[in-house]
């Protein structure tokens, strides 16, 4: 549902991480036209888009940071969940809403793989066309390129390990 | 030179030089080594400043950056390598007319550097072209970049016609471009450029 202006402003007093509004998927264009529109509002410049990946609860946030330069309130966040599997992971575009936000929507795809219906133009931005992942999800694996390290610790040792490579006598004794 | 050194000195006060031809084409190559005008990302910046008037690579012949990479004789790799932009930068090595060096300049064109572990950076351009010269820093300072410049010098003013590898019949004309792959560049590096170190 549509929220009312007093809640938004309740949502900006409260200022900081707690100034966001979560809303349906369904519902997100009808609220970014309000949020837009209205003449005490005016969010008329959407500074941000970005996604989190949320790998326990299942679901990746879409946020989108609202400021109004006409009438100096902001910033405003406003959030969209959609599932994790790639399939379904799809949020309406608010490109036509706010024109600004074609390049990071493109950038959310690219990177977390959420697909933007209504998006006039989804290609990948920073990744090349024949990619595949999405690198900042975070069961993303990156290619296995170990390299001899010196002094390998953490993720590098254990990969190291793996593949029967160099191990510091320090690391063995302590897996012993 | 199998000349007799009194003999030589009396033959330069009547100006006549005795020297092999490959010590006139070696002074003549390291001192007018022409890079190519290209950066990727901050080193480039201290390449500027080495070309700028403080420290003026104009004092070692090099100063002519060329904006095409058929007139250069050297590419300064100045910069982070991206997968996205390694086979752009071979492709431009490909281009380039031989004899040709290479400077790797900066811990990301080395070895990724600050980026190594990331999905996106390539782990070093040695792994796609021979590079001549590595010169660590990050940035290195422009000084570093002129005493990098000045190792290559010493390293032509070296080099015999006889076993220079562009004189060779054999080396391939050109090194391979790689390709973008679904999840990593095809191949993830040149067989015969670099290997993996053994531990």
């Amino acid at each position: 549902m549509i929220p009312t202006v007093e809640q938004i402003r309740e949502l900006l007093s409260a200022g900081g991480a707690k100034s966001a509004l979560l809303v349906d998927r369904e519902e997100l264009v009808a609220v970014a036209n309000f949020l837009k529109t209205d003449p005490q509002l005016r969010f008329d410049f959407c500074s941000c888009v970005t996604a989190v990946d949320y790998l326990q609860q299942g679901y990746i946030e879409v946020v989108y940071h609202l400021y109004s330069v006409a009438l100096k309130h902001g910033p405003l966040a406003l959030k969209v969940r959609a599932p994790r599997a790639l399939e379904q992971c799809r949020v309406p575009s608010l490109t036509l809403v706010w024109r600004g936000c074609e390049f990071q929507e493109r950038e959310a795809y690219d990177l977390f793989g959420v697909k933007f219906d209504g998006h006039p133009d989804l290609r990948r931005i920073l990744m090349w066309d024949e990619f595949v992942d999405h690198p900042m999800r975070k069961d993303y694996v990156p290619p296995m390129d170990y390299e001899w390290e010196p002094t390998p610790h953490g993720e590098t040792l254990a990969r190291a390990k793996a593949q029967g490579g160099y191990v510091p006598a320090s690391a063995r004794e302590a897996g012993k | 030179m199998a000349v007799d050194p009194q003999l030589q000195s009396e033959l330069e006060k009547r100006g006549v030089f005795v020297m092999p031809v490959e010590f006139l084409y070696n002074w003549s190559r390291k001192s007018s080594i022409w890079p190519m005008q290209f950066g990727l990302a901050c080193c480039a910046i201290e390449m500027i400043a080495a070309a700028a008037a403080r420290y003026d690579i104009a004092r070692f012949g090099a100063e002519v950056f060329r904006a095409s990479p058929r007139q250069a004789d050297l590419m300064i790799v100045a910069g982070t390598v991206t997968k996205k932009m390694a086979p752009l930068v071979v492709r431009l090595y490909n281009q380039m007319p031989e004899p040709k060096y290479v400077i790797a300049m900066g811990a990301c064109a080395i070895s990724g550097g600050p980026f190594k572990e990331g999905y996106n950076v390539l782990k070093g351009i040695d792994r796609y072209i021979p590079v001549d010269i590595h010169i660590p820093g990050c940035p290195p300072r422009p000084e570093a970049l002129l005493h990098g410049l000045m190792a290559l010098q010493e390293k032509i003013s070296g080099q015999r016609l006889t076993d220079a590898r562009w004189y060779d019949k054999n080396a391939p004309a050109e090194l391979p471009v790689p390709q973008y792959g679904p999840h990593d560049l095809e191949p993830p590096y040149h067989p015969d450029v670099w290997k993996p170190p053994k531990p």
